[in-house]
């Protein structure tokens, strides 16, 4: 067991109009071959309408150990959503 | 160290899902590799005897479900090899811990299947059983873990269902068709019950599985559901479960059943049981038969990116 095929994330979309969104991933000797596979894994139940590989080693994450600084920045700003704001009873449609 | 592990705690506690990269126990990572990888190869052992009947299947729409539902069990093991190598360990090493015999699967696959009978008594209460323990792990506090069990479960039910017509078609068929059935049984009953493993009091490792939410619930709780299922389940069907104690129990509104023979168990865990040896060497004999495909496409790969560097 000397050369394993690389690792490929699958990323499907489900329905046209739908972002693609991760669903697993598989090893396949090249990216033909993965969309095969994951078509075979992934997509028995029609899943699917649409389906992109990525070999694993090209996927750079931010790192989970840093997160609470990475993402305090949007802590402070309850502005940014609407629930913020205070509007009188008689607005309508806002 | 101290502070990562009381995050990882708190995570635990909140129902907040562990994903591949954030800081957990070594335990934790031992305990998931060895259960999911058991998993994954008990989805992939437990196409042999299954499979052993897609020939012989009586009409060709009983042969397109087992077919079906045979690649299903192919795509359960894959989800799951998937998931585990998420935590750092390679899927030639986990086929290595299989072939090797290192790496358990799940017992039940090493009976045989004599009978079509068989097929309908696997999917009634083998993939039934596996249902019962599926379910609660869709809640694994491990999110890859978590998320391979939700699609897992949405295609089981089906395996469940096409077992239980092919039951229910042979009970209302001829005597023959009647006592096969009820023979497949029979043979499938006892280690269909076993499935859920050791009795909670000597399951040494639930306790910690539990506190990590792993499990949610034990292997005695599991089995009497099970058990319960199938008791009304068998009634509908008009064959028996073969257990003599088998009864109703108004106060515990539970049944109650007979003594399990860990024996047998143990003896098919240690591997004695009656296909132990045969599902082993299919095993190997698959993965050495296929050693030059997985050749080929790597050289057709190779080929094929020379090829496009050229043009390019
Ligand atoms: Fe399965
Ligand atoms: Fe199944």
């Amino acid at each position: 067991m000397d050369n394993e095929w690389p690792l490929w994330e699958v990323f499907i979309r489900s329905k046209q109009g739908l972002d693609h969104k991760h669903a697993g991933s598989l090893h396949a000797a090249d990216a033909q071959m993965a969309i095969e596979n994951a078509r075979d894994v992934y997509t028995r139940r029609m899943e699917g309408v649409s389906i992109w590989v990525v070999e694993s080693k090209n996927i750079h994450a931010s790192n989970p150990d840093e997160a609470a600084s990475f993402y305090e920045p949007a802590n402070d700003k309850p502005y940014r959503h609407p629930t913020f704001y205070d509007l009188p009873d008689e607005v309508r449609h806002m | 160290m101290q502070n990562e592990e009381q995050i990882f705690l708190e995570k635990i506690d909140q129902e907040i899902k562990i994903e591949p990269r954030d800081w957990m126990p070594d335990a934790y990572r031992k305990t998931l590799i060895r259960q999911m990888s058991q998993h994954a190869h008990s989805e992939i052992v437990g196409m042999l005897p299954e499979g052993a009947w897609i020939t012989r299947a009586p009409t060709l729409k009983r042969k397109a479900i087992l077919i079906a539902k045979v690649q299903d069990e192919a795509g359960h093991g894959l989800y799951l090899y998937a998931g585990t190598e998420t935590l750092n360990i390679g899927r030639e090493e986990m086929i290595d811990q299989l072939l090797t015999g290192k790496a358990k699967y799940s017992s039940i696959f090493n009976y045989p299947t004599l009978t079509w009978a068989d097929i309908g008594a696997i999917g009634w209460l083998v993939d039934g059983a596996a249902i019962m323990n599926q379910v609660p792990l869709c809640r694994c506090s491990f999110g890859p873990y978590s998320r391979a069990m939700i699609r897992i479960c949405k295609e089981e039910s089906f395996h469940q269902r096409q077992g239980f017509d092919i039951l229910l078609t042979l009970s209302r068929g001829s005597n023959a068709q009647r006592e096969m059935a009820q023979d497949a049984i029979n043979r499938w009953w006892w280690p269909s019950v076993m499935m859920f493993g050791p009795n909670d009091d000597n399951s040494p490792h639930s306790a910690q599985s539990m506190a990590w939410k792993i499990k949610r619930f034990s292997n005695d709780e599991l089995r009497q559901k099970f058990i319960d299922m199938c008791a009304d389940q068998a009634k509908v069907l008009e064959l028996t479960l073969p257990d003599k104690k088998l009864q109703w129990n108004e106060k515990r509104k539970h049944y109650d059943f007979g003594e399990i023979n860990w024996h047998e168990f143990w003896n098919v865990v240690n591997g004695h049981g009656p296909c132990n040896k045969e599902r082993m060497a299919a095993r190997i004999s698959a993965h050495e038969n296929g050693a030059w495909v997985r050749e080929a496409a790597d050289a057709h790969a190779k080929k094929r990116r020379a090829r496009e560097q050229q043009v390019a």
